[in-house]
Parts: structure tokens; C-alpha cells; sequence
């Protein structure tokens, strides 16, 4: 049984490594919110003494931290996995001047895709960009690690990354609080050749970054996270992350080798477990990064000829791939209407893809809840790659086009993606004259990731007021000549604005305005609903092909029109769901039959 | 007390499965169990299909209940109730809120609500306790508790004694909705003993 005193709390992963990060003495903090990592930030912002800010980007918030270790402090940066891509150009050169105050990078990787465009392994990036990589199993393990990365972070002068994955940030499990570390505040100390990484210098310190991964090759073999489980020794299994948990359930009895840092990698360890055990499986989620490391040692070892390499992995995946017989018979699915996401009742995104599933033009999109226009009914959406990309692609397609593209291509993009990189690519489409049109969706707030602050929103991280970019005044500060601003919800007029930005020869951009609907303050609104006139419903299915989640079909029996005082050849009527409603007026300003009003109150 | 057992949780963006899950969890935990919950963020919400998986025991690794394996199911939407099967097994029980909340296929007329649906889990020997949350929820005053109406619901099958759910609710839950979360357990928890 679990033993419990009041330190012992329940917490998820990004819960207790934002406590971790707290009783590190972490001082500054800085991320860019992306799933799975967002809630470190969000729970590290209500600890006090701690500096905490949402960046615009992870190459910003990466750059906060290494300013702030630099001046002494301890600081960590936090991020999903295809961040990292972003921080990666920092990250690289800040492995070579190393730390002043501890430097630790948080990156969640989501094996599966759970939420993410890509599955990308970034161990792969402790090995490229020569750094030490922590992989906790679960929460109280990741808080443990946290402050280890740190340590070792100052002991070698080096940032560390503690790599988790969607079920280390999502999982819930006991976690039992320490003690905080005593912190002072940063100084400015000079260094410049530590710091300054001309060529000269960096040459240098090139060389200290291997004999620090020397000497952190050395110290992982005694280290305790990495550890030999004694056990029936037939089949042996080095494993780390969450893999270690499927297979502690899956092979109780087997001697297992945890490692508790999957770079540098203890080699005369793994070579004695290697030499204790009949035969020797690599057990790890996505790409064979220890098996391809532990096969270079020349040691024997088997992996990703059974384990899959894509998805995630779980105790029946692992115990069926090495026991093939040991599967259970299970039922099958049922063929039931499937259930995805879709926009909010009331969302504003809804009434530009309506507008835009009727203009015929590719529509070139973007990373975050707009997304989901890519969705029937509305699926008025062509591509979608990574944060920021719309723009440029678009650019891109209408260059390849050439004459006549103007009025084919159209960009779109939320507040929050613009500001973390779109802005570059709509410099670059003014710079070398698009002609495709930018329609930036502000609705605000970074909503996918359950409604952060950004630089557009008129807020810091913990809600006081802060600077509001005036997006209006970007654009035009970057020579876009044409820029309009619509209401989405009022879909024939913004129709008319997006024909006219559209029929441009030159760039142009569309703001759209309108709040997201799970804003405290439009949730705390007067609760006003529109409803349906049934009397007047023609049947016509305008509002239906919305896709609001708070108007339905009802379709007609036969005869059933008839009967009821319809047209015969009515097919149904559509019905709103007051409780469900937004008090948006899409569907109303679509109706041309008077059936949709607006109440006066619910 | 029973060794170990896995729950599902089942149902879609916006029911309250978050609060149903964690008043479960910390429950076991208050009783000497071990727990652990995962649950995914993000795309899932927005009116999609939903899960929690809750494990407890004296030790728990796996955060993931392996398929064939959940023991129970508290499901807060009749096609989320069926939509999982493939995780229960024979003598499964399902706690199931009879309510139907139509997917966009459906909505839009493209697609028909399954009829009977919850007969393709009676057919396999899958136990079903029906529960109509959303009007026991209203009896009590305040629909927003249907999710701690399902947990009332499920709590007859769990070794935790309903004291301790009573605890945890008056603990965990803002006091502007904690007597109203207190009769909804009790609503649920009459609805399936």
C-alpha cells in the first residue's frame, strides 16, 4: 500500500515537474504552450518567487532561460517536441558556451500524435546537439529528475534536457513533496569567452563539450537512475521512459536494466547486464535510439524487429510482440458514427469556413483549433504543416502559379500562431509582392491548448495587464497596403470583404475579430440563445451546413411534411439547442426564412 | 479489500469526466490504494470522444488499462458507452447515463443514432446499470452534477465506503456547489444499488 504523510500529494507529470522545478530553487521560466507540455508553465506561474512568462515562440522562451543561467539563476524552458524544432538553433550553440546558474529544457514528446502534427523522437536531439537527456517513467520520478538535470546541469556546464511523453505529463500518481532549495538573486558577471561564440571560442569550447560528455559518460555508470532489477535472467530488458512501466507489468520476473537518462548511455552497464542475461530485448516507444546506440557497441541485442516503432506502446503491445501466443480474444468494435472534435458552439473560426468552404480557393492553414475547419461539413482546409507555415506556403503556391494565382490562394492563421511565426513569412510575402491574402483569426487567446495569454491578448502569463500587439499595426508596419478587419459572425458581410481582399493583385490580410467562446468573460455573459421558428423552417439545411454543434437535422418520415403542414417534398427541419447555443447569430444571419430569432433571454 | 481494478471512463468533451475521475481516484487513494490516471488533452476536447482510464492497486505501473481489461466503465454518453468495447471483458459493468448527445454525422443528418445501442454490450455478458443523470442531476437542483451522479452510481461497485466519497466531494468540490454535489452522489448511488 501506498504510504501517505501531508507531503504525499496526487499529481500529474506536468504538475509535479513544475513542483520539481519550484523546489530546484528555479527562479526564471519560459515557454510557449503546446500539448503535452502547457501545464508545467501554467502550475509553475502560482508558486511564488518563481518568474514565469509564456514567450511568443520556444526559440524566445529557450533564449529567456539561457539569459537568465547565464546572469547565475536557475532556469528552465519548457515546450512540446516539435518546439524543440524551433529552440533547436539556440539549443545547439548553448551546449557549447554551457550554463552559469542550472539550464534545463523540458520537451514532451506524443508518441501516438494524441494532439500533434508529427511524432517526432527528440532523443534524437540529445544525441545531435551533444547534451545529457533525462526520461522519467512517472510523475514523482520526473519531479526526482528535474532536480537531478539541474544538478548535473551546474556540475558540468551544460544544459540538460528531461524529455517526457504524453503519458508522463497526463498521468496521475502519487507524488510526495520536497523541500525547496534556498536561491538568491541573478548577477551580470562578464565572460565573453565562455559566451561569445565566435569561431575562435567555439572552437574551444567544442572541445570541452567532449570532455564534459566524457566525463558524463563516466558518471552515469555509477548513477543511481540507472539501475540493474535483478531477475529471471532468460530474457533480459533495457528499457527507460514510460516503456519501463509496460514492461515491469508485462514480464514481472525479468531482470530489467532502467535507464534513467537515455544519453550518454552507461556502456559498461548495459554491458554487464548484456552479459547476464540469455537474450536481450531494447524496449522503447517510437525510433530504435537505444537499440541502434546499444547495437554500435557491438553488443547483440533484439528491438525494433518486434517492438513497433510507430505509435505508442502499451503492456499488451510489448507482451504480445515477445509472447505472440499470449494474446486474449477481444471484442470488436462496433461500427458506430464516428465522434471527432469540433468547434464550440459559437466559435467565430466557424463563420470564416463556411465563407471559405464557398469561395473555391486553396486555403492554406495552420496549427491550432481552426484546424478543425479542415472538418466536414465545413473542410475548407488544403494544408496544414507546422506553427506559422500558412503564410509562407501559400507565398509559395502562388509564386509556382504565377499569373492569375491572386484570387486562388488564401492563408489562415490564429493570433498566437501569427505572432510565434508568421510574422517572418508575411514580411517575406510583402517584401517579394504575393498575392495571396493572410486571414488572421484573433480570437484573443492561444485556445487550442486551453486558453493561454499571448502577446495579442492583453495579458501576462498570471493575468495582470500587459502590452497588447495591435495586429492592425504590424501589418501595416510591414507595408501590407490592404488590411480589413470583419465580424465572423456576420457571414454575408464578411463574404463581401474576403471577395473584395481576395480580387487584390497585392497582399493583403483579413483580420477576423471575435472572442473565443470559453473565455471566463463569455462565459460569465447574460445567457442569450437563438432558437427556431419551426413554422418557418423551409428544410433549406443552410444553418445544418455550419456544423454547429447546437443546431441538428430532423429528418421526416414519409409523409410525415405533409401531416405536419409542410411542403410535401420537405426532407426535415433543423432544430437549435438553446442550452448548447452561443448566442453567436451564424446560422441566423444565414437564414433567409425568418425561422432563426434571437431571445431575449434563456 | 480487492487486489486491483481498472475503470474507464467514457463520454464526450465538456461532461465532466475530469471531476468524475479525480473524486474516484482520490477515494482509492484515501483507502490505502495505490492510482494512477491518464487522460489526453487538446484535440480530444471540443465535443470529441473522450476517455480517462483509472488503474488502482497496491502497486501500479501501467497508467493504461490494457484492452480486454477494465473492470468497470462509467460512461457519460450512451455511444461513448459502446464505443470502448473492446476494453471490457465478460462481466464487465457498465455505468451508463442514458442520455444521447448526437454527433456532428448525425446532427447534420448525414448519419442515424444507432438504435438499441446498448445492446451489442448486453450481448457479450457485459453487465449495464442505466442511469439517467441528467434528471436525477435536475432533482437535486443543479444539472451541472450529472458527472458526480454517474460517480454515485458507480461508487456500489467499488471496495471504498460512501463516506469517504463524501469526504473527498467536500473537499475537492467549491462550497457554492458541494451540498449539491452530496445529493447527487446519493441520487447516484440509490440509482444503482
Amino acid at each position: 500500500m501506498t504510504t501517505k504523510n501531508d507531503k504525499t500529494v496526487w499529481m500529474s507529470g506536468n504538475e509535479a515537474i513544475a513542483r520539481g522545478a519550484y523546489e530546484a530553487g528555479v527562479q526564471v521560466a519560459s515557454g510557449y504552450p503546446g500539448t503535452p507540455s502547457t501545464e508545467i508553465m501554467e502550475n509553475l506561474c502560482r508558486y511564488d518567487g518563481v518568474y514565469t512568462e509564456w514567450a511568443p515562440n520556444e526559440k524566445v522562451g529557450l533564449e529567456v532561460a539561457i539569459g537568465a543561467s547565464f546572469a547565475g539563476v536557475r532556469a528552465l524552458a519548457t515546450m512540446k517536441h516539435v518546439g524543440l524544432n524551433v529552440a533547436a538553433d539556440p539549443l545547439f550553440t548553448a551546449s557549447y558556451t554551457g550554463v552559469n546558474g542550472g539550464l534545463v529544457l523540458v520537451c514532451a514528446d506524443d508518441p501516438e500524435m494524441h494532439s500533434s502534427q508529427n511524432e517526432q523522437d527528440n532523443r534524437n536531439y540529445a544525441f545531435a546537439a551533444k547534451l545529457p537527456m533525462f526520461e522519467p517513467s512517472e510523475p514523482m520520478e520526473a519531479k526526482e529528475m528535474l532536480k537531478s538535470a539541474f544538478e548535473l546541469s551546474e556540475d558540468l556546464d551544460t544544459p540538460v534536457i528531461l524529455r517526457i511523453t504524453t503519458r508522463i505529463a497526463h498521468v496521475k500518481g502519487v507524488v510526495e513533496q520536497g523541500e525547496i532549495r534556498d536561491s538568491a538573486p541573478g548577477e551580470i558577471t562578464k565572460n565573453p569567452s565562455k559566451l561569445v561564440m565566435l569561431p575562435g571560442m567555439a572552437r574551444r569550447r567544442r572541445a570541452y563539450v567532449e570532455e564534459r560528455m566524457n566525463r558524463c559518460r563516466e558518471m552515469v555508470e555509477t548513477a543511481d537512475f540507472n539501475t540493474i532489477e535483478k531477475g529471471d535472467t532468460r530474457r533480459g530488458f533495457i528499457t527507460a521512459g514510460v516503456s519501463y512501466l509496460y514492461v515491469k507489468e508485462a514480464f514481472p520476473d525479468a531482470a530489467v536494466l532502467k535507464l534513467g537518462m537515455c544519453w550518454p548511455l552507461p556502456e559498461k552497464k548495459i554491458r554487464e547486464f548484456a552479459a547476464m542475461v540469455d537474450e536481450l530485448y531494447i524496449i522503447e516507444e517510437l525510433d530504435p535510439f537505444l537499440e541502434t546506440h546499444i547495437k554500435a557497441m557491438g553488443i547483440s541485442c533484439r528491438g525494433k524487429d518486434c517492438i513497433p516503432s510507430q505509435g505508442e506502446l502499451n503492456t499488451a503491445i510489448v507482451r504480445n510482440a515477445i509472447d505472440p501466443d499470449s494474446g486474449v480474444e477481444l471484442f470488436e468494435e462496433v461500427d458506430l458514427p464516428l465522434r471527432p472534435p469540433n468547434m464550440c458552439a459559437g466559435c467565430p473560426h466557424r463563420g470564416i469556413f463556411f465563407n471559405l468552404s464557398r469561395m473555391k480557393l486553396f486555403v492554406s492553414g495552420d496549427i491550432g483549433c481552426y484546424t478543425l475547419g479542415f472538418l466536414p461539413p465545413l473542410s475548407a482546409m488544403d494544408s496544414c504543416v507546422c506553427m506559422g507555415a500558412s503564410v509562407s506556403i501559400a507565398h509559395g503556391i502562388a509564386k509556382a502559379v504565377g499569373e492569375g494565382a491572386h484570387d486562388k490562394v488564401v492563408s489562415v492563421i490564429g493570433d498566437s500562431t501569427f505572432i510565434h511565426s508568421g510574422i517572418t513569412g508575411l514580411i517575406n510575402s510583402v517584401y517579394n509582392n504575393s498575392a495571396s491574402t493572410l486571414i488572421i483569426l484573433d480570437n484573443r487567446i492561444t485556445a487550442m491548448t486551453g486558453q493561454q495569454q499571448n502577446a495579442a491578448s492583453g495579458y501576462n502569463m498570471k493575468g495582470e495587464a500587459a502590452s497588447q500587439l495591435d495586429l492592425e499595426a504590424l501589418c501595416r508596419a510591414v507595408g501590407v497596403k490592404h488590411v480589413y478587419k470583419v465580424n465572423p459572425h456576420l457571414i454575408p458581410e464578411t463574404r463581401k470583404i474576403l471577395k473584395e481582399a481576395v480580387a487584390l493583385k497585392e497582399p493583403s490580410v483579413v483580420i477576423s475579430e471575435a472572442p473565443c467562446v470559453l473565455l471566463p468573460e463569455m462565459k460569465e455573459r447574460k445567457p442569450v440563445s437563438y432558437f427556431t421558428n419551426q413554422e418557418n423552417c423551409v428544410g433549406c439545411m443552410s444553418c445544418i451546413r455550419l456544423g454547429c454543434p447546437a443546431i441538428s437535422w430532423t429528418a421526416f418520415a414519409e409523409g410525415e411534411a405533409e401531416t405536419r403542414g409542410y411542403r410535401k417534398k420537405q426532407k426535415g427541419i433543423s432544430k437549435i439547442d438553446e442550452i448548447l447555443c452561443n448566442d453567436c447569430g451564424q446560422c441566423a444571419s444565414l437564414c433567409k426564412f425568418d425561422a432563426i430569432t434571437r431571445k431575449e433571454e434563456k | 479489500m480487492e487486489d486491483a481494478g481498472n475503470i474507464l471512463f467514457s463520454g464526450v468533451g465538456g461532461q465532466g469526466i475530469l471531476l468524475a475521475s479525480e473524486i474516484t481516484a482520490y477515494s482509492l487513494l484515501a483507502v490505502g490504494y495505490d492510482a494512477k490516471k491518464s487522460e489526453v488533452h487538446g484535440m480530444a476536447q471540443r465535443g470529441g470522444s473522450v476517455t480517462a482510464q483509472l488503474r488502482y492497486g497496491e502497486k501500479v505501473y501501467s497508467p493504461l488499462i490494457e484492452p480486454g481489461q477494465a473492470d468497470i466503465q462509467v460512461a457519460f454518453e450512451m455511444m461513448e458507452a459502446v464505443r470502448y468495447i473492446p476494453f471490457l471483458h465478460r462481466g464487465s459493468k457498465v455505468i451508463v447515463n442514458t442520455q444521447k448527445i448526437l454527433p456532428p454525422a448525425v446532427a447534420t443528418g448525414q448519419a442515424e443514432y444507432p438504435a438499441d445501442v446498448l445492446d451489442n454490450l448486453i450481448d457479450h455478458e457485459i453487465v449495464v446499470v442505466k442511469v439517467d443523470a441528467f434528471d436525477l442531476a435536475r432533482e437535486v437542483g443543479e444539472v451541472r452534477t450529472a458527472n458526480v451522479v454517474m460517480v454515485g452510481a458507480m461508487s456500489s461497485f467499488l471496495p471504498v465506503s460512501p463516506d469517504v466519497y463524501g469526504d473527498i466531494i467536500r473537499a475537492r468540490v467549491p462550497e457554492k456547489f458541494r451540498d449539491a454535489n452530496l445529493r447527487a452522489f446519493e441520487a447516484g448511488r440509490r440509482a444503482s444499488e
